[in-house]
């Protein structure tokens, strides 16, 4: 479903604030894979999703999503293959339009955008559906501005947008990372039902290893700008936060230490 | 006060003056608001409008044909701008203010090389006139006839900006990496919300050029103020009462009427006409500041518990 063919991507090239954030990384993803992506600060965990994405141009390299080579289709062109939920809970929804219109833009990803109504009676009735299914009480709020919302209320519709128009890939970058663990576990609740649900393709970034482990059913692990790890299968539903710990000591020399993941 | 018969004779002219400058400030409006960018370029479009209407008008087309070529060349300075903001990466003001200056000598064109032209209500049928306020049948008074216009153009934008194309537009100026991600081209969009505004800004323009008989060079000079007055005044007069979008577009015409209105009551007062520019410009900044400085100066403290939300 999505082939990444040793791309390549540095930032700030010519200056001192120069750096390689992709490093001729490549991956593949089956039809139906939920992958979860580990590796410290600097990775290119993001840099990796927003390649994918079309944020900008790659330096070098193949993107394919279901075999439509997308390495040149700029970010908007993209989107009818792509769901994305991003780390900033601002970043995924229009704050000053109403619950109903952000899904009725979301529902329209990727289709030609004319003169008939922005959204339906029809419409809004699957919608209010769709909301009561993620049980946070939204479906009676259908008509607030999405910019009253809470984080992890935002998270959660900023999901389900992503899926309502089924996607060939699913993003996800730490979408729980700016949440409460109560809010961040009931958002990868409604993720694991929402992925389960359409068998979605999903890329699931997430900094805590446990969540990497405990979701879907295969995990790679970036070290400067590629995959040093990937491990699917029983052998993945067996793994331990101290395999992988010990792993990325193993690459890394012991960089370790002072790197966020310990906290998970 | 004898001499408050003097205002209360004025106030009707002031009162067709700030319609018009209303539809303008609509124009104003879309951009500011809904796209969420300061377009200068209206200072230009707000004389092109009025220059190619006259023109057009003297050369033997009718009102109706004049307005819309009016409109159209606005929409014409609004795609410039739009291509130097999206397809060049220009800032969007900057953008504003390059399209703004070229338009100068592009005005000047338009009125054969004047600087200024007129146009006569004994000669031409004009839409309104400054001699249209009093004495005239009712379907006839300007008063009467720029409200219909506001009212019908307030009915086309609220079905419009209720369309699939219309929410792309509102949604680029609310979130635009949200709307790429739904496969919004958020260039496109940006040029075309520039397009409408400026526009009606210039359509807007054809009616002032009627209403005062003549097109002036220098009429759009600090249009954008006064258009932005009107935009804050109806939203800090009106703004609470509903949430609906076509009452906002009414309250901006509101706020243009108010505007205009003060400006008359101030000149009666006795303020040197000069100094009209300084006192708008003043009363503009300090709305703009408000927002921040009421954040900034006089925010309480958030009370015990009222963070605790998930």
């Amino acid at each position: 479903m999505l082939d990444i063919k040793s791309i390549s991507k540095t930032f700030n090239a010519g200056t001192v604030n120069e750096k390689t954030a992709l490093n001729g990384l490549s991956l593949h993803l089956d039809e139906g894979d939920f992958v979860t992506v580990i590796g410290g600060n600097g990775a290119g965990k993001s840099t990796m999703l927003n390649a994918v994405a079309g944020v900008w141009p790659v330096d070098e390299g193949v993107i394919e999503i279901g075999g439509v080579n997308v390495t040149r289709l700029p970010e908007h062109k993209r989107a009818k293959y792509l769901g994305r939920v991003f780390q900033d809970p601002m970043t995924g929804t229009a704050a000053n339009m109403q619950i109903e219109e952000n899904m009725a833009l979301a529902a329209r990803r990727g289709q030609f955008r004319g003169l008939k109504p922005g959204i339906t009676r029809k419409e809004r009735e699957f919608y209010k559906e769709k909301l009561a299914e993620l049980g946070l009480g939204l479906e009676s709020r259908m008509t607030s501005k999405v910019g009253l919302l809470s984080g992890g209320q935002r998270q959660a519709l900023t999901l389900l947008m992503a899926s309502l128009k089924k996607p060939k890939l699913l993003l996800l970058d730490e979408h729980t990372a700016a949440l409460d663990p109560k809010t961040a576990a009931k958002v990868l609740e409604a993720t694991d039902r929402i992925v389960g649900q359409d068998s979605l393709t999903t890329l699931m970034i997430t900094h805590n290893m446990k969540d990497a482990i405990a979701h879907g059913n295969r995990l790679v692990m970036m070290y400067e700008g590629r995959i040093i790890y990937d491990v699917a299968g029983e052998e993945k539903k067996k793994l331990h936060v101290s395999d992988l710990l010990e792993k990325f000591e193993q690459v890394s020399g012991g960089k370790f230490a002072n790197d966020r993941m310990m906290l998970a | 006060m004898v001499n408050i018969l003097t205002l209360f004779n004025a106030l009707p002219g002031a009162c067709a003056q700030g319609l018009i400058w209303g539809i303008m400030a609509i124009g104003v409006y879309i951009t500011y608001t809904i796209l969420d960018l300061a377009d200068l370029t209206v200072d230009g479009t707000m004389c092109t409008g009025g220059a190619v209407c006259i023109v057009m008008m003297s050369t033997g087309h009718s009102v109706g044909v004049s307005l819309l070529c009016a409109f159209l060349a606005g929409m014409l300075a609004g795609l410039v701008t739009g291509v130097f903001h999206t397809a060049m990466g220009i800032p969007a003001i900057l953008a504003g203010i390059l399209t703004q200056l070229g338009l100068y000598s592009v005005n000047l064109r338009i009125m054969g090389n004047k600087s200024n032209m007129a146009i006569s209500a004994d000669k031409y049928d004009l839409l309104v006139s400054l001699r249209y306020i009093k004495n005239v049948a009712f379907y006839k008074n300007t008063l009467f006839v720029v409200a219909v216009v506001t009212v019908i153009l307030i009915a086309v934008l609220y079905w419009f900006f209720g369309t699939e194309l219309g929410c792309s537009i509102r949604a680029t100026g609310s979130n635009p990496n949200m709307s790429r991600a739904q496969g919004i081209n958020t260039d496109f969009t940006k040029i075309l919300g520039l397009m409408i505004s400026n526009g009606i800004v210039a359509f807007s323009s054809g009616l002032l050029v009627q209403y005062q008989g003549f097109a002036d060079i220098n009429t759009g000079r600090g249009a954008i103020v006064i258009g932005l007055a009107a935009v804050i005044i109806g939203e800090v007069v009106f703004g609470r009462i509903s949430r609906n979008f076509a009452f906002h577009l009414l309250t901006v015409s509101f706020g243009a009427i108010i505007y205009y209105a003060v400006m008359q009551v101030v000149l009666w007062l006795g303020l040197n006409p000069n100094d009209l520019k300084l006192l708008s410009a003043l009363v503009v900044a300090v709305f703009l500041a408000l927002p921040y400085m009421k954040r900034k100066y006089f925010s309480r403290p958030v009370k015990k518990g009222g963070a605790g939300r998930a």
